[in-house]
């Protein structure tokens, strides 16, 4: 294995969810047995193993699938034993099998979560699980800030934040509701982890900024609707579901160098070309 | 005039009474029941088929009683009914807090007998209006109607303001404010359901007390509109909601859900104690977890297929008393194949903690949850009567002390009280226990008081 330069963002990615979850099992009382954690960890770290002895992979190894896990444990809720680690094979999985040109198509934690809400019994997701205490937004924010601007992508979270948190103003403004309703939305821990911790996920944004700029704000458009306009809960995850056809459209119509975790940019050119399975994963 | 409670999810409107008189004022202490100043709802959610019974404890005079609840549709009068009071009596009852007794065996006896349970519940906590000006002042009356002692009108609106001068218009005092609490409700097109009291209609009944009021309708909304019930709060505020549903465990998606802390062992004294009663305990212990939660969760206290129970505090509801509360998936006399789930939720909240209405998602969740506690009686023996009995006496000194820690972690109540009353001495305190004590021992040497 290659080994890692100390500025992989992913190391801190990693430790900052360590931080979240435990915070989450510890004072917040989510409803997550440490068996679903191991075994989501078992699964998700197996099926990276796997897929890169079967495709002979070099130079990739198992940080991405930790974060996957990670983000799993976070968001997933089940009342069974086998919804995590079945969830967390899947979405390594979709990473080898899933793609377009040099990139996987789905973020895994997001296309994990929707695929065991839809596809298994007995899972779910629980939004308000954070609730909306100002210190824990806090965290979330400089936490997740961090994060993102060492991988490079802290244009997508804040351009997403400013545009789901603008709409969620106009509405309440329209609705002439209070500036305490809209705080509430600011404070929402669920929707500071999207941001900071999914959506910036720089294997599944463009390629470059323009491009994720669009990205975010038809992720944070569509997220209103469903929210707002179709009163569907979890409206964050899937519009980032829906929405990540578009990124090899973006890709393909504004094309930029790819994201690389060790730092070193890479020309566009040279992926399609002989990189399809460098460390995208 | 007494207000027994309020009805937070609806504004309460009078006539004459005082202004705080509005929907969601919070007045009277609790007495033998527990929550009597707590809204009660009921809610049925089957898809988008939405049916919301309210009961309402109003004790003021009947002909100033009006109820103002935003609603997404025009109600027909097949929509609303009045369902039997009892019912909202047989829901609360089986899906109480409740205690469970288990006696030890005699450690001398072997093998040991079975745990013998004995369930018992807690006790339950216990028009005419003028079309002239509407108008002029873009209020419309969608249907106007009678159902059992009430007066119905449906109302739609296009300006808060006119609402609010048709409202003062025609007779009834709304407290500042009104008119931006309404303002939400109107942009979003909502209609406003209000009900008076026909008092002719009311004295053919012959009731003491007002019936509850159900209305059902389509929407793909699944929400409880409170901010209207909180324009006078003074305090914290009570809901206590009961959702059917086909599937599973409903929980709120923009405040925290939490399930209270249950099945614990709790010192058995409770059970005869005046002070330290089951009930008072209870009571305490939610002012405490939802003090400590500052207002800003909504508390899981029950979750269950309502075909059985276990314990049981009060039997599972019929299949007619469930199609009377608007459960229109069960049919015949059994419930066979049709099942329905129960989830009781208890929210105490302020206008500072929940800017939002209650917005709900049923999760896929079928774990069943109840708040069960165990009181455990130890056996009578005497250390010297087998060789058994001193490590089973010296298991339930261990245990009294477990016990009153989690009565004391659980409700703020002084530990050395508890100890105290669970036959505990300070010498049974384990070292950092008394370390504790010393500490939290004012200087001058007084006990801290009990709670």
């Amino acid at each position: 294995m290659k080994p890692r330069l100390p500025g992989d963002a992913r190391i801190w990615q990693i430790a900052f969810q360590a931080i979240l979850l435990t915070v989450g099992v510890l004072a917040r009382d989510f409803s997550l047995a440490a068996a679903q954690m191991a075994l989501c960890f078992a699964a998700g770290l197996a099926a990276q193993a796997l897929w890169v002895r079967a495709l002979g992979l070099q130079g990739v190894g198992f940080l991405s699938a930790a974060i996957t896990c990670f983000g799993l444990s976070l968001l997933l809720r089940a009342d069974s034993l086998w919804v995590h680690p079945l969830a967390a094979a899947l979405a390594v999985s979709a990473k080898f099998t899933l793609r377009v040109g040099a990139k996987h198509l789905f973020n895994p934690a997001n296309l994990g979560v929707i695929a065991a809400v839809t596809l298994f019994p007995g899972a779910w997701i629980s939004p308000g699980q954070w609730g909306s205490d100002l210190a824990l937004a806090a965290w979330f924010i400089a936490l997740g800030g961090l994060v993102a601007s060492r991988a490079q992508r802290a244009d997508t979270s804040w351009v997403f934040l400013a545009a789901y948190l603008g709409l969620a103003g106009l509405w309440t403004l329209w609705l002439g509701k209070s500036l305490d309703s809209w705080l509430h939305h600011l404070q929402s821990g669920a929707l500071l982890l999207f941001a900071f911790f999914m959506i910036s996920d720089p294997m599944t944004t463009p390629n470059r900024c323009s491009a994720r700029v669009l990205h975010a704000l038809a992720v944070a458009a569509l997220a209103f609707a469903w929210q707002f306009a179709f009163f569907r809960p979890n409206g964050l995850l899937w519009a980032l579901f829906f929405c990540a056809p578009l990124v090899p459209l973006l890709d393909r119509s504004l094309p930029g160098a790819r994201f690389r975790w060790d730092g070193a940019a890479q020309p566009a050119a040279t992926i399609a070309r002989k990189d399809s399975w460098s460390t995208a994963r | 005039m007494h207000w027994g409670s309020s009805l937070l999810v609806c504004a309460l409107l009078s006539a004459t009474g005082p202004a705080h008189a509005f929907c969601g004022f919070y007045v009277g202490k609790a007495d033998a029941n527990l929550w009597n100043e707590a809204s009660r709802v009921v809610m049925v959610r089957d898809g988008n088929r939405t049916t919301i019974n309210m009961l309402n404890d109003y004790q003021g005079e009947l002909k100033e009683f009006a109820l103002v609840v935003p609603v997404p549709v025009v109600l027909r009068k097949e929509d609303v009914k009045t369902p039997f009071r009892a019912l909202f009596e047989r829901i609360d009852a089986y899906s109480a807090p409740r205690l469970a007794e288990y006696f030890d065996p005699d450690p001398c006896l072997a093998p040991p007998a079975r745990e013998l349970a004995a369930p018992q519940a807690l006790g339950r906590a216990e028009s005419r209006i003028a079309k002239a000006s509407a108008d002029a002042l873009g209020v419309r009356i969608e249907a106007q109607y009678t159902v059992g002692p009430y007066d119905i009108v449906i109302l739609s609106a296009e300006q808060s303001d006119g609402l609010e001068t048709w409202l003062l218009q025609n007779g009834y005092r709304i407290p500042r404010g009104a008119s931006t609490a309404l303002a939400p409700y109107i942009r979003q097109n909502l209609k406003f359901f209000v009900a008076r009291v026909n008092l002719e209609e009311h004295a053919k009944s012959g009731a003491q007390t007002l019936a509850p009021l159900q209305f059902s309708f389509q929407t793909a909304k699944f929400m409880l509109p409170i901010r209207l019930g909180m324009l006078n709060a003074r305090g914290p505020q009570d809901l206590v909601l009961w959702v059917l549903t086909r599937n599973g465990r409903v929980e709120t998606t923009n405040y925290r859900t939490v399930k209270l802390p249950a099945n614990l062992d709790l010192p058995p004294y409770l059970k005869t104690d005046q002070e330290h009663s089951f009930g008072a305990f209870y009571k305490a212990l939610f002012d405490e977890q939802a003090k400590r939660e500052d207002y800003r969760v909504a508390f899981t206290e029950y979750f269950w297929d309502m075909s059985w129970c276990d314990p049981c505090a009060a039997n599972p509801l019929s299949a007619q008393e469930l199609r009377n509360l608007g459960v229109d998936w069960v049919s015949g006399d059994t419930r066979e194949g049709a099942r329905v789930m129960l989830t009781r939720l208890h929210v105490r909240y302020t206008p500072e903690t929940f800017p939002e209405d209650l917005a709900f998602q049923e999760t896929a969740d079928r774990r069943n949850f109840q708040t069960r506690y165990v009181l455990r009686h130890a056996a009578k023996t005497e250390p010297d009567a087998c060789p058994a009995a001193a490590r089973y006496l010296k298991r339930v000194a261990e245990r009294k002390e477990r016990e009153a820690q989690a009565l004391a972690s659980l409700t703020g109540w002084d530990i050395a009280t508890i100890r105290a009353r669970n036959g505990l001495g300070a010498a049974d305190a384990g070292f950092w226990q008394r370390v504790w004590r010393w500490l939290r021992t004012p200087p001058n040497g007084e006990q801290p008081i009990s709670k």
